[in-house]
């Protein structure tokens, strides 16, 4: 019985290149509404492996022959019976190895450009979470931004780069993913950053992200210049790299604009974000390419897999740029908003240095997607 | 306490519990009372939506250091 296993990175691969492909997702009903891998021309049929028990011949008639077929479940186990159970009916089918555990944790190093003297610009994307993380590398030194918890990838993509890790941003305080800032700084002696409005109960040490704050990356003359953006969280700050990049963090997202209440104070923080959208962006070139923390949906990436887009296009185009009645874009920042991430609370906390979890506490806070925005 | 049939499906991963719970829920006569102890937290929710969709009652579900408890019975 030979049922073949695709990694995270596989797929992550047909995702990027647009290819077909079926998914039979045996999870609960409740967990695959609620999260799903994505894939612009994937197709999905969703049974409870405990209702396939019996045997899958009932099903078959409802998966295409068409295209190659993958079964997903949490972890895997599932997912791998289900598999040998289509094979022994003749028909071939894949499983993911380490199921939807190993794609929320799956990281796509993509080259966004060349920079002034030779520097290079990564972007990572987590595809099967949305977050979006970035190194910027000149001269053998690198500046790590908005990294999520996998450090160890992080320093052995600079370190395969022969760069020595010298600063560790975070944009804002985190609360749909937990940060791996600090062990970066901690691992290779880097100094972490984060904006002090934001880390009041923060109970480790670390540097002051201030508005102008500029970082010269080696001989190249690259700068990496921090520009005050609050409006997701009172301390969130945007960065200008080489003028050419704009960071966004979780403000200005491709189809869809940052969310205010994740901190709690969503009617304090709405005029803010309104002046960050409306007044800073606005003084900036429209050139510049946006570079968020986050994406939503497929649709918002490019053909290479990359999600960034020129700042003038996002504001002709970008819903939540194009609110020009206040009391408009009040109501839509602040009623109906998406459910809030799962266990966001908690992850602040872990960002804050206040919780220690396991490494498998730490998988269970961060399932599901994102939900950063609002559209 | 009826009929109760006890299943130790300690240690198991998934889907190894639901596999097991099945087969001895199979084995019981309509009514009867199945004890589950588990110890895979994704059985937390695949259990009592596998017996929903069985029509079975999850009668009373408990945790003690770390082994979810299930009583299930059969409809």
């Amino acid at each position: 019985m030979a049922v073949n296993k695709w990694t995270a990175a596989e797929v992550a691969q047909k995702v990027i290149d647009n290819e077909k492909l079926f998914i039979l997702d045996v999870r609960n009903k409740d967990a695959f509404e609620d999260w799903k891998i994505e894939g612009k021309q994937f197709d999905y049929l969703n049974i409870p492996y405990f209702e396939l028990l019996d045997g899958v011949e009932e099903i078959l008639p409802q998966i295409p022959t068409d295209r190659e077929l993958l079964v997903v479940c949490a972890k895997e186990g599932s997912s791998i019976m289900v598999a040998q159970m289509l094979d022994e009916v003749g028909r071939k089918a894949a499983y993911l190895e380490g199921g939807m555990k190993s794609w929320s944790t799956y990281l796509e190093p993509i080259k966004i450009g060349d920079l002034t003297g030779g520097g290079e610009l990564y972007q990572f994307v987590r595809l099967g979470k949305g977050c979006l993380s970035y190194m910027i590398i000149a001269d053998g030194e690198a500046v790590v931004i908005d990294a999520v918890r996998f450090a160890d990838i992080f320093v052995d993509f600079a370190k395969a780069k022969n760069a020595k890790i010298t600063h560790v941003f975070d944009t804002h305080l985190h609360a749909d993913h937990i940060s791996g800032g600090r062990q970066i700084a901690e691992a290779t002696g880097a100094v972490y950053y984060l904006p002090a409005k934001d880390a009041e109960e923060v109970v480790f040490d670390f540097e002051n992200l201030t508005d102008g704050l500029k970082v010269q990356i080696g001989a190249a003359d690259i700068a990496v210049e921090a520009l005050y953006s609050p409006g997701h969280t009172i301390g969130s700050t945007s960065f200008v790299i080489d003028n050419r990049y704009l960071l966004t963090g979780d403000i200005l997202f491709i189809d869809s604009i940052g969310r205010p209440d994740l901190a709690g104070l969503a009617e304090d923080w709405v005029g803010d974000l309104r002046s960050t959208l409306y007044e800073r962006y606005r003084e900036l070139i429209d050139d510049l390419i946006v570079l968020p923390a986050h994406f939503m949906i497929v649709e918002e990436l490019n053909a290479d897999g990359s999600v960034a887009k020129r700042l003038g296009d996002l504001f002709a185009e970008n819903h939540g740029l194009n609110i020009n009645d206040e009391e408009e874009f009040r109501t839509t920042v602040t009623d109906n908003l998406p459910p809030q991430p799962n266990a966001y609370k908690q992850i602040r906390q872990v960002n804050m240095g206040k919780l220690k979890p396991s490494y498998d506490e730490q998988i269970e806070m961060e399932i599901g997607p994102n939900r950063c925005a609002v559209r | 306490m009826e009929n109760t049939k006890i299943l130790d499906a300690k240690g198991l991963a998934c889907p190894m519990p639901i596999v097991r719970t099945k087969k001895a829920m199979d084995a019981l006569q309509s009514g009867e009372i199945l004890e589950v102890h588990v110890t895979d937290q994704g059985s937390l929710a695949d259990i009592p939506a596998w017996a929903n969709a069985g029509g079975h009652e999850i009668i009373e579900q408990s945790e003690v250091a770390g082994v979810l408890v299930f009583r299930i019975k059969k409809a």
